[in-house]
């Protein structure tokens, strides 16, 4: 699937696996981890720099930007505000207009405030942000999303961090099939089936974090992602046989004694 | 605190600075590399070239940041053990 590449607003990815860069053991890990899974867009977080210890190492000495697209996010933000200051930060830091817009509802469920998300993507988009929004499994934010102008949505699984995989596999197969930009699955993804499913259904490509960085080998799991991503973008180019109540025999009648 | 010497607060910090030192003092002194950080200065974001332009005074607040690991916001702590 050598010609089989990912576009976003101009900007070509080869893997459809994206990966954040938190919660590993140290920065080793992460880099050994991100390379592993093939992944070649990784997310980071905007935060303050530790000033009183600054023997502390930096993740882009980890990872090269050169390599790897950064995509910064705006994790922890639950305000317009606040989301909109911390993409303004990160552009000035230096990466890209890129942005990976989080506006949170709430701190139990982490689900996206979809009213405060769209408030904020249409500030960021008019500063000429490329603004890819982590967003409920709800069809019509996501048409609302690609109306202002974002060129990708990024739906839920499952609550982030909850392993939980697709919980809602019909509204994302409305979002599929009536959105007509770049689908991303964000967020629950458990395990590698949950990667591979998401694919099936005919995501664009699937960013996970916790999945990798919370298993018990990181590295392992990193590598069969890769493959289940691979795997269930495969299947879907293929497609998939429908579904029938009653067997079909494989082996032909003909020539039976 | 010398009479050259003004209050100012970095991070949330407050902290001694040289009267007269501009934004791109203060990194240096903090040995802060320049490359992929963001200050903000009385919540206005700074471009990299006002670094050096930008005069600190008694009471500025700046905010200097840059990217960690992250992805997702680190409520839960994952299965494994540490």
């Amino acid at each position: 699937m050598q010609d089989d590449r990912l576009v976003i607003a101009g900007r070509e990815f080869k893997s459809r696996l994206w990966v954040g860069t938190g919660k590993y053991k140290d920065f080793a890990e992460t880099r050994k981890a991100i390379e592993v899974s093939g992944a070649d867009v990784v997310t980071v977080a905007v935060r303050r720099v530790n000033i009183t210890d600054r023997s502390k190492e930096n993740l882009l000495d980890y990872i090269d930007p050169k390599k790897y697209t950064i995509l910064p996010n705006t994790a922890g933000c639950y305000t317009v505000e606040d989301a909109v200051r911390y993409a303004r930060l990160a552009r000035a830091a230096g990466v890209s207009d890129l942005v990976k817009l989080e506006v949170l509802g709430d701190e139990k469920t982490l689900f996206p405030d979809t009213a405060g998300l769209i408030e904020a993507a249409k500030i960021l988009i008019k500063e000429g942000f490329i603004v890819l929004p982590y967003t409920n499994d709800d069809p019509i934010v996501a048409k609302k999303l690609v109306d202002i102008g974002c060129p990708a949505v990024m739906p839920l699984a499952a609550p982030i961090g909850s392993g939980l995989g697709i919980r809602n596999p019909y509204n994302l197969k409305i979002i599929m099939e009536q959105v007509k930009v770049p689908i991303i699955v964000d967020a629950g993804v458990g395990t590698a089936s949950d990667a591979a499913l998401a694919m099936e259904y005919g995501a664009d490509a699937v960013l996970m974090n916790t999945a990798i960085a919370g298993a018990q080998d990181p590295i392992a799991m990193a590598e069969a992602m890769k493959y289940a991503v691979h795997a269930g973008r495969l299947a879907y180019k293929a497609g998939r046989i429908p579904r029938k109540l009653y067997a079909t025999a494989s082996s032909p009648i003909e020539g039976m004694l | 605190m010398t009479a050259n010497a003004m209050q100012i607060q970095v991070n949330g910090e407050r902290r001694a600075c040289r009267s007269g030192s501009t934004v791109g003092d203060l990194l240096r002194e903090l040995e802060i590399n320049t490359e992929r950080v963001a200050v903000e200065l009385n919540l206005e974001i700074l471009e990299r070239k006002e670094f050096e332009l930008r005069d600190l005074k008694e009471g500025d607040r700046i905010e200097i940041l840059s990217f960690i690991g992250g992805g997702a916001p680190t409520i839960l702590g994952g299965t494994r053990k540490a």
